[in-house]
């Protein structure tokens, strides 16, 4: 149903939001702990973004992925960032940067609608609950100043709930987002009529905007942002903020090396912004599922099962790569083609949450996510 | 595109969410025949035509009495009736956006989306443009009441309501016509009063053999458009015309309503494409309207447009002579014209025919998301957004019913923005997988499908639905 918010009017363009395309919600929680999570939707290639480089597998494996790898900064004998990662690398070498490789969510299947209705809602399968899991969180801390605020067009799943949680969009009427139009490209491209046409419309627009530039700054302005309205008096304690673009099924090197380097100012812009409050902040980077450890036909990667989790802030007991390692060999794949999971994203967003705001540890996974019988993982957070 | 898939799309104005995918899409067509409501409730809501325009004159009264008041005591009149005039204007514009809220909200609810089509088909084909102020207000109720009533009725029927209708009257200057021979026109050229220009006005009658009728450069000349200018001349509107001719034709009946004023009818026989027409006052040109709505060249130039409508922007000439026989077999009888279309295989040709205006863009886009509700002002900015105003075409000639006026680059663009927008709004509740299947029944590419399967997000995935090739055109 469409009433007269949500609906488009007249040509008031508003701010652009090219290409990253971030989205924040925020909800407010009565402690001086802040967490923010980053989704990324579309499902992030984990294996490129931390590369198990010491896998005897990897090099053979990951084909043309391998090679942004060369020089990139190792994190352990086992593992590399990706160089995109800049500001990460430095948070890690802090020990303000945790990840958690070979994680997934209960979903097995990949349909990203799904998968991140899995990831958001904090169920065991899809559509299951009707609620999120960041709700649920609200639900569980002290009441006494619950006003909460989405900065976004709409309020994720993950934040939907009891606990009322408000929006608030920075610009109205963005432009489409480039992964929207690149998509478009394709559904085009056997269309003669329509080909042209959008080459001609992409062509003018490529010469008004500088995309790889706009890129980064957008995204590091809406760190900024939910910097600003974190940091605030009486300001939000939880905040989300949604990106998409991470479905890289073609040209994945230059795309994922724009996306990583959008989602890298964006958290160093974030933990400006937040000042000291950085000291008591976790943000959690999180996507529904991982890709395929073969590179496709189109120098891309498919849909796969699992992934990495980003832990990050002042608040997180970092420098380390956790993994139960499955391997890359192809028998150690699961369905033969994905990398295996071996760690339960739920058990680490639920210690996480638990450890950061004090939620008693037996308390927190039935709240946070009902069914799921893995404990909550300890040691994420300093306490 | 199955039949089905033509039906719902080319015949249709796209596919509700609920549709089922028609069994007999032939049968279905008839049968909207059947079911048609000229009046739906969101119209029904909208006041009637002498509603409006009695409104609206009383308005124009105002500025009126204001002006003549100022004129009497000596003062500016311009600043004394700023107020007045503004909210004259102000009016006009609300019923105008109303209007085109309600057109909206009726063809995105409708179970008759055929004929919903056909009445967008004929108010543009009859178009008259919000471009003159004093007919803003007017221009829903044309549509609504002199093109709906006649969408499944006799041409000439649609016709005479259409060439009565205060919103063309004024918007084709017929209501200020006046024959230099007639009362008013002799006292005026015996006064020799001012610069002030008197006379004949063949706007409305050209346009009428023009674009209404006959079509451009077929069987009338220029002393045929001026003998029918002439013929028309007392065609009026009560109380609400502008200039001189129509104040001093002091035309009776109720104001804003049609009326025939003796006083500037230019009296005496006229012969118009070698036909003599005796009749007095306005029996005379309803006569050559009755001639023009049933003449042959007419039954072509309907059938040609109607082809172009739904068999492709160059139509076959097969269907143009089958409708165009439907039409003069049957004395203008629209639904055998329609019947005629929908029997004919050049309309149903498997390949779509067609690229969407915007307004049937973001119909089908609304019905396709099963919107409820249809704000004004939100319909008024995303067609203005999208390049085609609603009744505000510039011209008589209405909006180009060809691809190459809207397959652009930019226009593209738009509507790939306007879709991200439609579906973010859908709050991931729509799964464009099961959508598009269900709106183009057996009628999807490959491509397509997969392109909306691969999305990153259900939003998106209905975002690449909306602009995909197969809803771009029908």
């Amino acid at each position: 149903m469409l009433s007269r918010r949500n609906f488009v009017l007249t040509g008031t363009a508003g701010a652009l939001s090219l290409g990253f395309a971030p989205r924040l919600a925020f909800a407010q929680a009565a402690t001086d702990k802040r967490f923010v999570f980053i989704i990324q939707r579309g499902a992030a290639d984990g294996l490129a973004t931390v590369a198990p480089v010491g896998d005897p597998a990897f090099a053979a494996q990951r084909g043309v992925l391998a090679q942004d790898f060369a020089e990139a900064p190792r994190l352990d004998a086992m593992f590399a960032l990706h160089p995109s990662l800049k500001n990460v690398a430095g948070l890690y070498a802090a020990k303000e940067a945790l990840f958690v490789h070979a994680v997934a969510s209960p979903y097995r299947d990949r349909s990203h609608f799904d998968a991140q209705n899995v990831l958001e809602s904090g169920g065991t399968s899809a559509y299951q609950l009707k609620d999120g899991w960041l709700n649920r969180l609200l639900g569980v801390l002290p009441d006494d100043e619950r006003k909460a605020i989405a900065v976004a067009a709409t309020i994720p799943m993950a934040m939907r709930g009891k606990v009322e949680v408000s929006s608030y969009a920075p610009s109205s009427l963005p432009d489409a987002s480039d992964d929207l139009l690149g998509r478009v490209s394709m559904l085009y491209a056997q269309d003669p009529q329509l080909h042209a046409i959008w080459q001609q419309a992409t062509a003018t627009r490529a010469l008004t905007s500088d995309l790889a530039a706009d890129n980064g700054r957008n995204a590091a302005a809406t760190g900024a942002l939910a910097a600003k309205l974190l940091a605030a008096d009486k300001g939000a304690r939880i905040a989300m903020i949604e990106t998409g673009g991470w479905d890289t099924h073609a040209q994945q090197r230059g795309r994922l090396a724009g996306q990583l380097n959008g989602l890298d100012q964006m958290i160093a812009s974030l933990k400006t912004g937040l000042g000291p409050l950085w000291g008591k902040t976790v943000v959690l980077v999180a996507t529904e599922f991982g890709r395929t450890v073969k590179v496709n036909g189109t120098a891309g990667t498919d849909h796969g099962t699992a992934s990495v989790a980003w832990l990050l802030g002042g608040a997180v007991q970092g420098g380390r790569v956790a993994a139960d390692w499955p391997g890359l060999g192809e028998a150690a794949l699961y369905e033969g083609r994905d990398l295996k999971p071996t760690a339960s994203l739920d058990s680490v967003i639920g210690g996480a949450a638990a450890a950061h705001f004090g939620i008693d540890p037996r308390r927190v996974m039935p709240s946070l996510f009902p069914g799921q019988s893995a404990k909550p993982v300890g040691g994420l957070i300093r306490t | 595109m199955s039949e089905a898939s033509i039906a719902l799309n080319r015949f249709g104005m796209g596919a509700r969410a609920a549709d089922a995918p028609p069994a007999a899409p032939r049968r279905m067509l008839i049968e909207q025949m059947e079911r048609f409501t000229v009046l739906p409730a969101p119209i029904a809501a909208y006041p009637r035509t002498p509603a409006l325009a009695a409104d609206l004159a009383a308005a124009y009264d105002a500025v009126q009495m204001q002006t003549r008041a100022a004129r009497r005591d000596g003062q500016n009149a311009d600043a004394v009736t700023q107020e007045v005039r503004q909210a004259a204007r102000q009016r006009g514009r609300d019923y105008y956006a109303q209007a085109v809220g309600v057109r909206a909200q009726a063809a995105v609810a409708s179970d008759a989306p055929f004929v919903e089509r056909l009445v967008h088909f004929w108010a543009n084909h009859f178009a008259v443009s919000a471009d003159k102020q004093v007919m803003v207000g007017l221009t829903g109720g044309f549509e609504f009441d002199a093109i709906r009533p006649h969408v499944l009725g006799r041409f000439r029927d649609m016709l005479h309501a259409v060439e009565r209708h205060p919103a063309m009257l004024l918007f084709l200057d017929q209501a200020q016509s006046v024959g230099p021979n007639s009362p008013v026109g002799q006292r005026f050229a015996q006064r020799q009063q001012g610069p002030q220009r008197l006379g004949l006005n063949e706007n409305l009658a050209r346009e009428i053999l023009e674009l209404h009728t006959l079509g451009v450069r077929s069987v009338y000349s220029q002393a045929d458009v001026t003998e029918f200018a002439r013929a028309m001349t007392g065609w009026t509107v009560a109380g609400l015309g502008r200039g001189q001719g129509a104040r001093l034709a002091q035309a009776g009946g109720q104001a804003g309503a049609f009326a025939f004023a003796p006083r500037i009818h230019e009296a005496g026989p006229r012969t118009i494409i070698g036909k003599r027409y005796d009749q007095q006052g306005e029996k005379q040109a309803s006569a050559v309207l009755d001639d023009l709505a049933v003449h042959p060249a007419t039954a072509k130039h309907i059938a040609t447009k109607l082809a172009r409508h739904f068999a492709g922007d160059e139509p076959p000439p097969a269907l143009v002579g089958k409708l165009e026989t439907a039409f003069l077999k049957s004395g203008g009888d629209l639904p055998a014209v329609y019947r005629a279309l929908i029997d004919a295989p050049e309309a149903w040709v498997p390949q779509p025919v067609k690229f969407k205006t915007p307004w049937e863009w973001s119909i089908s886009t609304m019905r396709a998301l099963g919107t409820q509700e249809v704000p004004a002002q939100a319909v008024l900015g995303l067609l203005n957004q999208l390049g085609q105003p609603v009744w505000r075409p510039g011209s008589p000639a209405g909006y180009d019913d060809i691809a190459a006026s809207w397959a652009g680059p930019d226009a593209v663009m738009r509507r790939v923005e306007a879709a991200e927008r439609f579906a973010s709004r859908t709050r991931e509740t729509i799964d464009g997988r099961t959508r598009a299947a269900q709106l183009f029944p057996d009628a999807l590419s490959a491509t397509t499908q997969q392109a909306i399967a691969r999305a990153e997000s259900p939003a998106q995935s209905v975002a690449l639905m909306l602009v995909s090739p197969e809803f771009l055109r029908r």
